[in-house]
């Protein structure tokens, strides 16, 4: 049996395209790639919901014809939670751009990730809030420009990787749009993998941060992804250790699951109320 | 281009915002812009149907269909 040739058509709401992202936006690119990894995987459509929160990447749960919620800011993580909980065989998907992961929904992110909740949470890092207009965000890292870091920020950045790794994430890899492949990969084993998966994808912002930070266009800034980034355990890195890691960092399948725990304490309370 | 097979661009040029990342990741130098900054395939011809367009195009205005026929033409 041959499964049928991808077409993105099969898996998008048409009449919300064009879409709303910049020429050039990188958030496109992870949108095809998460449906590569859908129709790859072979999921029904029915089988997935997408719960996103404010932003740019956000609008990703409108652009998906899956199951959808397009919640508050910050908080998508815990309507997945909510969701996943009462129907546990739903594959939870939540694209976050880095505000809304670890400004607004810091918080959020790292519980998610200390339970292992069963949820694939995909953190689009622009290092920008573009929708509002070109704040500098947690993920910016000092020294760059934004409208409201005109003299540059002070602020450092998180690594999304560390973080994700100390607060128990099970699954944690990073990759860029510009390896388009790879990133439709590493969704396809989060999506997999049991308990709570982190994906952080480098997306370029031509619009704010490329324009304030003199990155060039949305082509250059592809083009500093592939220059800047080396994959884990390759020659490249070794002779260059400041080059930004790429590859899967954690997989651990030995940390329980939190929604088959749960069943486990419901179980439990039920045989000692009998 | 491959032999017997035929390899077809659909470009939606309401879709396509002119970005130019197709244009720049192409290795076979395929297209180019249009009179309206739109992506075109010019040299179709040329086409070894890598698919490095379609996967980048942040607009999804990029379809490669091979082995088929006009059917899918607009």
């Amino acid at each position: 049996m041959t499964k049928p040739a991808f077409n993105f058509k099969d898996y998008i709401r048409p009449r919300f395209f064009p879409h709303l992202w910049c020429p050039g936006c990188g958030h496109g690119i992870v949108l095809g790639s998460l449906l590569r990894a859908v129709h790859e995987l072979g999921l029904d459509k029915n089988e997935i919901v997408i719960t996103s929160g404010i932003g740019c990447s956000s609008r990703i749960s409108g652009y998906v014809d899956f199951h959808s919620l397009h919640t508050i800011h910050g908080r998508a993580l815990t309507f997945a939670t909510g969701v996943k909980l009462s129907k546990p065989n739903l594959k939870a998907i939540v694209p976050m751009g880095d505000g809304d992961a670890l400004a607004i929904g810091g918080n959020h992110f790292i519980h998610a990730a200390r339970r292992n909740i069963d949820i694939t949470a995909i953190v689009m890092n622009n290092r920008i809030y573009g929708m509002t207009g070109g704040q500098f965000s947690p993920l910016s890292g000092s020294g760059k420009k934004a409208t409201t870091a005109p003299y540059s920020t002070i602020d450092r950045n998180f690594d999304v990787v560390e973080l994700a790794k100390s607060a128990g994430a099970t699954f944690v890899a990073r990759s860029t749009v510009y390896h388009a492949n790879e990133c439709k990969d590493f969704l396809k084993q989060a999506i997999s993998h049991k308990g709570f998966s982190v994906v952080e994808i480098l997306t370029q912002c031509p619009t704010y941060y490329g324009r304030k930070n003199k990155e060039g266009d949305a082509i250059q800034m592809m083009e500093g992804y592939k220059t800047n980034t080396a994959k884990i355990g390759s020659k490249r890195l070794e002779s260059n250790p400041h080059l930004i890691q790429r590859g899967i960092f954690v997989e651990d399948t030995t940390v329980p699951e939190y929604c088959e725990a749960y069943d486990k304490i419901i179980e439990t309370a039920m045989k000692g109320k009998a | 281009m491959g032999k017997g097979k035929t390899i077809k661009h659909l470009i939606d040029k309401e879709w396509c915002k002119g970005c130019g990342i197709c244009i720049h990741f192409c290795p076979k130098n395929v297209l180019e812009f249009d009179e309206h900054e739109k992506a075109k395939a010019v040299r179709p011809e040329d086409c070894i149907a890598c698919k490095l367009c379609e996967l980048r195009c942040p607009d999804l205005a990029i379809q490669i269909i091979e082995d088929q026929e006009g059917e899918n033409e607009r």
